[in-house]
């Protein structure tokens, strides 16, 4: 993946297909200690304990049109090719939460990328509610879905109008809260 | 800078579109997004479909989104789905050929032959050369 915003939609895709409502996405960037840290947090299903322990093993996976599931192992690549680590967290009935961390200032480390085109197709699937915060160092911007069905009043906001609003509006907030170098 | 208290105007102007479209039968796109559709370009094709639809103004369209189709060397894929109509499979999409697809399929009805998947003699194929020869 050349973005770690492919990643990172690569990674919600599992937990729509996990069967869940809400996502929170934290994305946090710490210049003084050099860590770049995104979090991914669902109220899905969750994964059994045995499958957990190898769950970033591409020959472990759900799917059933093949034997190989290439999403997690990935992206730990990804975040041990920058000294990091990738962590999953999951509890069955409750949800899963992955952790990855990456030196920011590694150069094996890939842009964030289009972090606004993976918020806009999350949102493009109608039951899923998005919690987005982004902070770079003491900048902070959070978007979240809930807010804006109760401003517009309606649990549709899957129509192009919105969803390319919203994109604009997150490629602003992006660029203010870190100093205009995205 | 833009305002979340925009939404409030965005609101008024759709609410009737919205229901519009509740009556109609609609038109489903579905892109392919899970690990070989998004390494293969699939966002760009979804969120170029969506800027079409917004620009040509078509109403009674739905843009979806699913797993892993079963074709990863395809990627990626977009499905069109009319009402009454089979099942269009593209192929190897990228935005560009995206945009053509609803230019000329969804708004037009008619079917971009030369992006569609082709199957000879049991094997997938999609160049469409080889099913000229």
């Amino acid at each position: 993946m050349r973005e770690l915003s492919l990643h990172i939609m690569d990674i919600i895709e599992n937990s729509i297909s996990a069967n869940a409502t809400l996502i929170e996405l934290y994305i946090e960037e710490d210049t003084s200690k050099n860590i770049l840290t995104i979090k991914i947090k669902d109220n899905g299903k969750g994964i059994e304990e045995e499958m957990l322990k190898n769950i970033t093993d591409p020959f472990v996976t759900s799917r059933t049109t093949r034997r190989v599931g290439l999403g997690l192992s990935l992206f730990e690549s990804t975040c041990l090719r920058c000294n990091g680590s990738l962590k999953v967290y999951s509890m069955v009935n409750v949800g899963t939460e992955v952790v990855a961390t990456m030196e920011h200032n590694n150069i094996d480390r890939p842009p964030l990328g289009r972090i606004e085109d993976t918020v806009v197709s999350v949102l493009l699937n109608p039951k899923i509610d998005l919690l987005y915060q982004h902070t770079v160092n003491d900048k902070k911007f959070v978007l979240d879905s809930r807010e804006i069905k109760r401003i517009l009043g309606s649990e549709d906001i899957s129509s192009p109008e919105v969803l390319l609003w919203i994109k604009e509006y997150i490629k602003e907030n992006l660029k203010e809260i870190s100093g205009g170098a995205f | 800078m833009k305002t979340i208290q925009e939404l409030e105007e965005i609101r008024k102007r759709t609410l009737d579109k919205v229901n519009q479209r509740k009556d109609r039968t609609t038109t489903r796109i579905v892109v392919g997004m899970a690990t070989c559709g998004i390494a293969a370009g699939a966002r760009p094709v979804l969120l170029a479909i969506m800027e079409e639809v917004e620009k040509l103004g078509l109403t009674d369209v739905v843009v979806a989104q699913t797993g892993c189709i079963g074709l990863c060397k395809m990627e990626p894929i977009v499905e069109v789905i009319k009402p009454g109509e089979e099942k269009v499979t593209y192929v190897k999409m990228d935005a560009e050929k995206a945009r053509r697809i609803v230019r000329e399929h969804i708004k037009d009805g008619n079917v971009v032959e030369e992006y569609t998947m082709h199957v000879i003699q049991g094997k997938i194929l999609n160049d469409y050369k080889v099913e000229k020869e």
